[in-house]
């Protein structure tokens, strides 16, 4: 299990790995590599030129921009696990990234490697879905962004264009009263879900529930978010059966993809489980906290 | 924890295990390990097609790259080599290490790539072009022996290997006389030990001394008679290294077709060859997978629960050819009936082949599948007649002063406590304190259960499935030997005779040959010979090392003990009764303070002839070669026999939870009470009981070969086939108790296959504990969570309307 | 097509530099077994599940078959081989693994006593789900994990004292 041949070059810029790209269709970017050794080692993937972005500092950083928190696509996700900033703007990632992998890989997968390769059961895509992340990227030395819900075109698929190299993604931060809940199930803690659910809510003071985003991983070809739920819980108490009528509702229509692990029905069922699970940890999680002031 | 014996100093006591020392700083020896110069690596190309005709290999291409030596083809080497041996008599289904002609299931090896490094070996397997004509396959034993089923051999005429119908007893007459019946069909789902070292194999050929060396990570009897039969030569110009450390085996490392490949092509090319599986061809072409094994169970039972009669069928789908798997229907007749008093058996065994990959030999030898169709009809026994299943199976079992106790198969159990065992577990687990705490889980809204199993491992390595199998076959030893030397320092060093796969071998020897001396085992070397130096072995297969390898080294100890008395009772001059051995020293018994000294007895063997006793040898070299206890007959033209020698007992106790909504599972606590007679050392058998019970956790609940219906398996890396992590392995409780086995030297029975006997069968029993409040029963391993979670809603639906 | 087949780097391996010739292909793994000569990384699936290629990258457990030795350049790599004091002599880890034999092929040990190296390092008094979620990433198919659990549990408790009876003097 040894990956063919390939050149390897390491630019020192984005600008630089974008050139590089722009002139060979067969090459790839290598960010943790999490994803891609394995596949090149089983020649699934074979880039005849492999481009090294992780020495690339512009491209590792996680920084407070006020309404939102920024962070470098090179960023480890051990690093992200371990931020403190992260942990007090954006609770939810705090949350969810310890079910990425084992520490052994999160200690080279990247936060932008994981969104680019764009798993349907990945975390990380559920985490831009749920929280309306914008993506940014260089291509043809311009940056771009694009909001997380144009950005994931199906499973293993982006708009990100060929030449275009990944450079961070921001997350808008909610203030006030806010709760964070994640659930996925699988068959071993480590692996890929077989349905995951991500939701931040952000309660009023009476308990009510002001704002609320809920995610579906794992279950259609790219996570997406339970809108429809959405708009009937707000400005309502998330109680257990409204929140279950309203999530199995928003999940009708979806058609849930089948693998040798999961069912349709079995992701369709559970998708919804997980959802409320998630939804209901938020709410107490919310509720924990002292009211806005 | 274990209690030492009295009378014994170090056999049972808590000492380290001296092969550690070289793990922990990465000094093991594996076969990966072993570099030679001028070494060249295989790649293998495999089929595609669950099954296809070759019609062209065209390796021109691969073989114009530099750095590429040789593509080997099936024809090449089955026009150069006999076929491996299979053990049954099926003259047409042959194996060969690469197809030859046809190919019989997808990841079969067709094509090897020889090559200055593995990374060029396979780009040169990728421009390798092979032509195929795929053909109809079958994967499903059920529909290979339906008539119309495409044949994965044409030429055997059938898709069946073996078909025996044996009649222990009064079978008919019992289920007519019983007031009960009952029948259910369960299924083990293909899944086998996935060793986290692949199999690997290391080969040189020297054309002037005409010998092979052989390394290999192999777990087989009779390895290296085989590769010389393969390649028609005299055994003697095999040399396999037993001082290579395999890395986890538990029956799978059986490569004898990769060996013979690799043998074959150092010998064809001149230089050393490496063959290294990576894990897609581990996975796939391997030929390491275990049982999959369909039972239909009829059991007579009275209205008491007790038990009368039971008819299995038993068929397994061995995969594409015989490999070991057939046997593997074999040894459990060895244990039919547990640890329980049914009184008579039919048991029809059918191996059949199919468009898969082929079965190895996998931990506890089909034993474990079986005792999970036993207990899974306890447990069904039990609710047909609404009583308690502990209750049932304590009414059945044999009882402690039953033994030595004759199974209707002809097997004679050596020893036991079973409910000696049962009660210990019980009460270190406070049974009623568990069914509260299940009970309490169930009304918090979650599916709760309790699940038991008692079930037996049975060891020591007597392998009468072989003549039972096949008549043709008379085998009746399986012998085990050791040899000890003194050295004119006076240093001891034992030899053992095959590899090891982590089962602490060298610290036994050690422990078994210091307790018989009287001198500390840190004192005694133990090494490893090659297999031209070697006494007879048979691997440490079926748990059979602390019988076999214990005796042999107990008994060859016990004649340098003889031998150091007699020299010291001729050279003080008195009978040998007189003469006492002392840690080492002789001593008059008449007079103690005359006495010969360790370090005088050496002296005098190894350099004063003329103080020796008449028709000595000189030196202090012993050996002994030992035979199986209970061995040496062949089995009764109706099929009875006596299959092991010594018989461990275990019982699990499983508490369970399963979130409803998901269909995930917890084991909540985990008891195992195991008797194995004396330990020899408590830290291995521990470490062989829990990693048991996690290896049946994994056949439970994850891990399965899985293929999809164009016979293409989906679970061909370890991202799909899922080995238990230290998340899925709960705390678990070991209870032991000893009942010492009449048969060995030191009471001691096997261990090596414990907790894998029972943790499937009792895990099992707990989810359906859990479920059977819906209506539900599970009778198919491994319990996925997913289909789990979809049985669980389709009953709670169905309950809702 | 013309391909730049090999590559000139340095690698700092257990605090050494070495000056290599290889194919950007050659995984971590590969490199330190094949052209330093150092066998304690063991390959068991190459891709990335099994965990009995972890090496320590600045003192951080990775997998070494999920990293080309090209992109190692300038880390600190630590390898089993790193971690032993000398000739026959154990650190308190490795000495822990023989107490409790938390192993039995030794084929995922070095690894696993790199994590748990890592793991102590990071968090000198684990719990039992530290412990347990550390080795996670690591599989063991012989023991069942329970003395490789108690083997770390063990080291951390005799290196507490260590530093307890340092501190005390």
């Amino acid at each position: 299990m040894k990956a063919a041949p390939f050149e390897y070059v390491r630019p020192r810029s984005v600008d630089e790995a974008c050139d590089i790209l722009a002139g060979d269709e067969n090459a790839r970017l290598i960010a943790g590599g999490q994803t891609l050794v394995p596949m090149m080692a089983m020649r699934l993937a074979r880039p005849t030129r492999l481009i090294d972005i992780n020495r690339i500092a512009e491209l590792s950083f996680i920084r407070d921009e006020g309404d939102h928190v920024a962070i470098g696509a090179m960023t480890r996700q051990r690093s992200a696990e371990r931020d403190p900033l992260l942990a007090a703007r954006l609770p939810l990632l705090a949350r969810a990234i310890p079910w990425i992998g084992h520490a052994a890989t999160r200690a080279r997968g990247t936060i932008g490697g994981s969104i680019a390769n764009a798993d349907p059961a990945a975390e990380l895509p559920l985490l831009a879905i749920t929280l309306d992340a914008e993506l940014s990227y260089r291509a043809g030395h311009a940056s771009q962004t694009i909001a997380a819900r144009d950005f994931f075109a199906g499973a293993m698929t982006t708009a990100l264009p060929q030449d275009g190299c990944l450079t961070g993604v921001r997350f808008p931060v909610w203030r006030g009263r806010i709760g964070t809940g994640f659930a996925e199930v699988n068959a071993r803690r480590s692996d890929f879900a077989f349905a995951a659910a991500a939701a931040q809510v952000e309660l009023d003071p009476e308990g009510l529930c002001k704002r609320i985003a809920i995610g579906i991983g794992a279950v259609a070809e790219a996570p997406f978010r339970l809108a429809a739920a959405e708009s009937k819980l707000v400005g309502m108490t998330l109680d257990q059966a409204r929140v279950m009528d309203a999530v199995r509702a928003a999940l009708a229509d979806i058609e849930p993809m089948s693998d040798p692990h999961a069912s349709p029905r079995y992701r369709r069922r559970v998708a919804a489980e997980l959802a409320a699970r998630a939804i209901a940890e938020a709410r107490a999680d919310a509720l924990e906290k002292p009211h806005a002031h | 924890m274990t209690v030492k014996p009295p009378h014994l100093r170090f056999v049972s006591s808590d000492r380290r295990v001296r092969e550690d020392r070289r793990f922990v700083v990465g000094k093991g020896n594996f076969v990966a390990d072993v570099d030679l110069p001028g070494l060249r690596h295989v790649a293998l190309i495999t089929c595609p097609h669950p099954a296809a005709r070759i019609l062209n290999i065209d390796a021109s291409a691969a073989l114009a790259r530099p750095g590429v030596h040789y593509v080997l083809d099936g024809r090449e080497l089955a026009g150069a080599t006999l076929p491996l041996m299979s053990g049954l008599e099926i003259p047409h289904v042959p194996r060969h290490p690469l197809a030859v002609g046809t190919a019989r299931y997808s990841g079969e090896w067709v094509a090897a790539v020889v090559a200055d490094t593995r990374a060029l070996a396979e780009d040169a397997a990728e421009d390798v072009r092979i032509d195929y004509e795929p053909l109809p396959f079958v994967l499903d034993a059920e529909q290979a022996i339906a008539p119309g089923s495409p044949l994965v051999h044409e030429a055997h005429g059938s898709n069946v290997l073996l078909d025996r119908n044996f009649v222990w007893g009064e079978v008919d007459e019992d289920f007519a006389a019983s007031p009960r019946t009952l029948s259910l069909r369960v299924k083990w789902g293909r899944s086998a030990t996935v060793p986290i070292e692949t199999f690997g194999v290391v080969a040189q050929w020297d054309p002037w001394r005409e010998i092979l060396d052989v390394w290999a990570s192999i777990q087989m009897p009779k390895y290296p008679e085989q590769i010389a039969t393969a390649l028609k030569l005299p055994a003697s110009g095999v040399r396999v290294h037993y001082d290579v450390d395999v890395g986890g085996s538990y029956g799978v490392k059986r490569g004898i077709k990769h060996s013979v490949l690799a043998c074959y092509l150092a010998r064809r090319l001149g230089f050393p060859v490496r063959l290294i599986e990576d894990r897609l061809e581990n996975m796939r072409g391997g030929d390491a997978h275990g049982p999959e094994r369909l039972f239909d169970v009829d059991v007579a039972f009275d209205d008491a629960g007790i038990v009368r009669a039971m008819k299995m069928r038993a068929l397994d789908n061995v995969g594409a050819y015989a490999g070991r798997s057939p046997f593997q229907l074999g040894k459990p007749i060895g244990a039919i009936v547990g640890p329980y008093k049914i009184r008579s058996v039919q048991y029809r065994a059918m191996a059949v082949v199919t468009n898969k990959t082929t079965q190895e030999a996998v931990r506890a030898f089909g034993q474990s599948p079986t005792n999970f169709a036993i207990e899974r009809m306890m447990d069904e026994v039990a609710d047909t007649l609404g009583l308690d299943r502990l209750e049932v199976r304590r009414r059945n079992l044999i009882r402690h002063d039953e033994f030595p106790y004759l199974i209707p198969s002809g097997t004679n159990y050596d020893s036991g406590d079973y409910e000696t065992v049962i009660a210990k577990v019980l009460q270190h687990t406070d049974y009623e304190a568990l069914q509260a705490e299940r009970d309490a889980m169930r009304r918090g809204g979650k599916l709760a259960g309790i699940g038991i199993a008692a079930c037996l491992e049975p060891n020591g390595g007597n392998a009468s499935f072989e003549p039972l199998l096949n008549p043709k076959n008379t085998t009746t030893t399986w012998m085990e030997s050791c040899r000890i030397s003194v050295d004119l320092s006076g240093a001891i060093t034992a030899t053992m005779h095959t590899t090891s796969a982590g089962q602490g071998h060298e610290t036994m020897v050690a422990t078994v040959v210091g307790e018989v001396l009287g001198i500390d085992p840190d004192r005694i070397r133990v090494v490893r010979s090659d297999s031209l130096i070697s006494m007879p072995s048979n691997s440490p297969v079926g748990s059979r090392m602390a019988v076999m390898l214990g005796g042999a080294s107990y008994h060859a100890a016990q004649k340098l003990k003889a031998k150091l008395v007699a020299i010291a009772a001729h050279d003080l001059g008195i009978a040998p009764e007189r003469a006492l051995y002392s840690a080492g020293d002789v001593v008059d018994g008449g007079a103690p303070d005359r006495r010969r000294s360790w370090d005088e007895l050496v002296t005098i063997a190894h350099r004063n002839m003329h103080r020796m006793p008449e028709g000595f040898e000189p030196g202090l070299s012993v050996s002994h070669v030992l035979q199986v206890p209970t061995g040496g007959t062949l089995p009764t033209p109706d099929g009875r026999v006596q299959m092991y020698p010594c018989f461990s007992f275990e019982f699990h106790l499983v508490l369970l939870s399963i979130d409803p909504a998901l269909g995930t599972s917890k084991i909540e606590r985990y008891t195992i009470g195991h008797d194995c007679g004396t330990v020899i050392n408590p830290k291995i058998v521990r470490g062989m009981t829990l990693g048991g019970v996690a290896h049946g956790i994994g056949a439970a609940l994850y891990e399965e070969f899985a293929y999809n219906e164009d016979g293409q398996m989906v679970a061909q890396s370890l991202m799909d086939y899922l080995l238990p992590s230290s998340h899925e392995v709960p705390k678990i409780d070991i209870v032991h108790h000893v009942t010492p086995s009449p048969h060995t030297v030191l009471g001691q029975k096997g261990s090596g296959e414990s907790g894998y006997l029972g943790a499937p069968a009792a895990i099992a029993n707990a989810v359906n504990d859990a479920v059977r409040p819906l209506g539900i029963t599970v009778n198919t391993l491994p319990i996925k969570t997913a289909r789990l979670g979809d049985l669980i809603a389709d009953a709670l639906e169905k309950k809702a309307t | 097509m013309h391909w730049r087949s090999r590559m000139r780097i340095e690698l700092i391996v257990n605090g050494t530099t070495h000056a290599l010739d290889i194919e950007p292909r050659t995984t971590l793994l590969d490199c330190l077994r094949d052209n330093l000569g150092l066998k304690g990384a063991h390959a068991g699936c190459e891709h990335g599940v099994c965990g009995a290629c972890t090496v320590l990258l600045d003192g951080v457990p990775v997998r070494s078959c999920l990293m080309f030795a090209v992109q190692a350049e300038g880390n600190q790599i630590t390898t089993i081989e790193g971690i032993t004091p000398g000739q026959g002599e154990l650190s308190p880890v490795q000495d822990a693994f023989c107490e409790t034999h938390g192993m039995q092929c030794g084929y995922c040990t070095p690894a696993m006593i790199l994590t748990a190296h890592a793991l102590l390092n990071a968090n000198p008094n684990p719990t039992r789900e530290d412990i347990v979620e550390a080795i996670s990433g690591n599989i063991c198919r012989c023991t069942g994990y329970a003395q490789i659990v108690e083997a770390i549990a063990l080291a951390a408790e005799r290196l507490s004292g260590a530093n307890r009876a340092k501190d005390a003097s």
